[in-house]
């Protein structure tokens, strides 16, 4: 670690490290806000859920199902399936807490998002995760976050179709370019081949969050007991 | 501006089933991870995960967005993110006004 670096400057990175993922993350809250009214939320309580469940992908799932009044138990199951894989990212990302107080862990995964998850796994990958990089990280994307499903909430359908613009796609560009910064590892072709196969097949036989684990587990398996170049220290 | 008992509850349930699975990891591994081959599966979940995340997106939604996500992995290989990023929203664009 260069002498340089403070608890300012990495807070810095950490925030801009996310701004890509904020700005791509802004436009989806407010549609989400947006389609709340319809199914039957109002501004305070679909507030609420961006403030306490915070996952961008179960809360869209959540929409779809929300009846009136809504069935807690069917939209909590809901929210485990489509949140399942933080578990196992959380299992990844404790391992790179090591520089965190103790009572800053749990707090630190609370809000663990796909986005944050990623970046710390990249981060950490060439230098040591600090609290103060992974706050810059989460502070400014959870305000964000809650401020913009509020003004979603609010405006209506400020947003009618992101679909058409290509907006969601500003994610997938995310997760492609965090994918591809990990080609040089071993067996990485093996990996993606094994998770994009059983995730498109899973999917096509069972629509939802499955393909998810699936595919993670598929890729998982196949680094644990393909043959390949072990990693040369790096 | 109300919030109804049924929905609060939902929201705390969604709520507590997410949260159960973020803190998983403070439970879940220790010893577990460090052997050879479980190490060798916890290092490739990131890659795993977001293949497994992007795969259906790019391969069962459709002809538009599969040729964006070709442009978009071409990006990559050679880009940084923001402009890979410029290149996805214009491609999925383009490529949905003509499919």
């Amino acid at each position: 670690m260069a002498v340089t670096d403070t608890p300012f400057t990495e807070f810095r990175d950490g925030v801009f490290a996310t701004l890509p993922a904020i700005v791509a993350a802004v436009p989806f809250a407010v549609l989400l806000g947006a389609l709340s009214g319809d199914r039957g939320l109002s501004v305070a309580e679909m507030g609420l859920m961006s403030a306490l469940v915070f996952a961008g992908a179960s809360q869209f799932v959540a929409l779809d199902g929300w009846g009136v009044p809504p069935s807690w138990w069917l939209l909590g199951l809901t929210a485990l399936v489509v949140n399942l894989r933080h578990a196992l990212m959380s299992a990844s990302l404790v391992r790179h807490l090591g520089a965190f107080p103790p009572w800053a862990k749990p707090v630190a995964l609370l809000f663990m998002v796909d986005e944050v998850w990623a970046f710390a796994e990249a981060r950490a990958a060439t230098r040591r995760l600090t609290p103060a990089f992974y706050a810059g990280m989460v502070v400014l994307f959870y305000l964000s976050w809650v401020a913009a499903t509020l003004a979603g909430a609010v405006a209506g359908s400020l947003i009618r179709d992101p679909a058409a613009l290509g907006l969601d796609f500003a994610f997938i560009a995310i997760f492609v370019v965090l994918v591809a910064g990990f080609r040089r590892r071993p067996r990485f072709f093996a990996v993606v081949g094994a998770s994009v196969g059983a995730s498109v097949l899973t999917d096509l036989l069972l629509p939802g969050a499955w393909s998810i684990m699936v595919g993670a587990g598929a890729g998982m398996l196949v680094a644990a007991f393909a043959p390949g170049r072990e990693e040369g220290g790096a | 501006m109300s919030i109804s008992a049924e929905a609060l509850l939902a929201i705390l349930a969604m709520a507590i089933a997410t949260m159960a699975c973020r803190l998983a990891g403070l439970v879940l591994p220790a010893r577990l991870i460090g052997t050879g081959r479980l190490s060798r599966a916890f290092d490739a979940m990131p890659v795993a995960i977001l293949s497994a995340i992007l795969a259906p997106l790019l391969l069962t939604r459709g002809p538009a967005d599969a040729l964006a996500g070709l442009v978009v992995i071409v990006a990559a290989a050679r880009l940084p993110m923001i402009p890979v990023i410029a290149i996805g929203i214009g491609a999925a664009a383009a490529a949905r006004a003509l499919f």
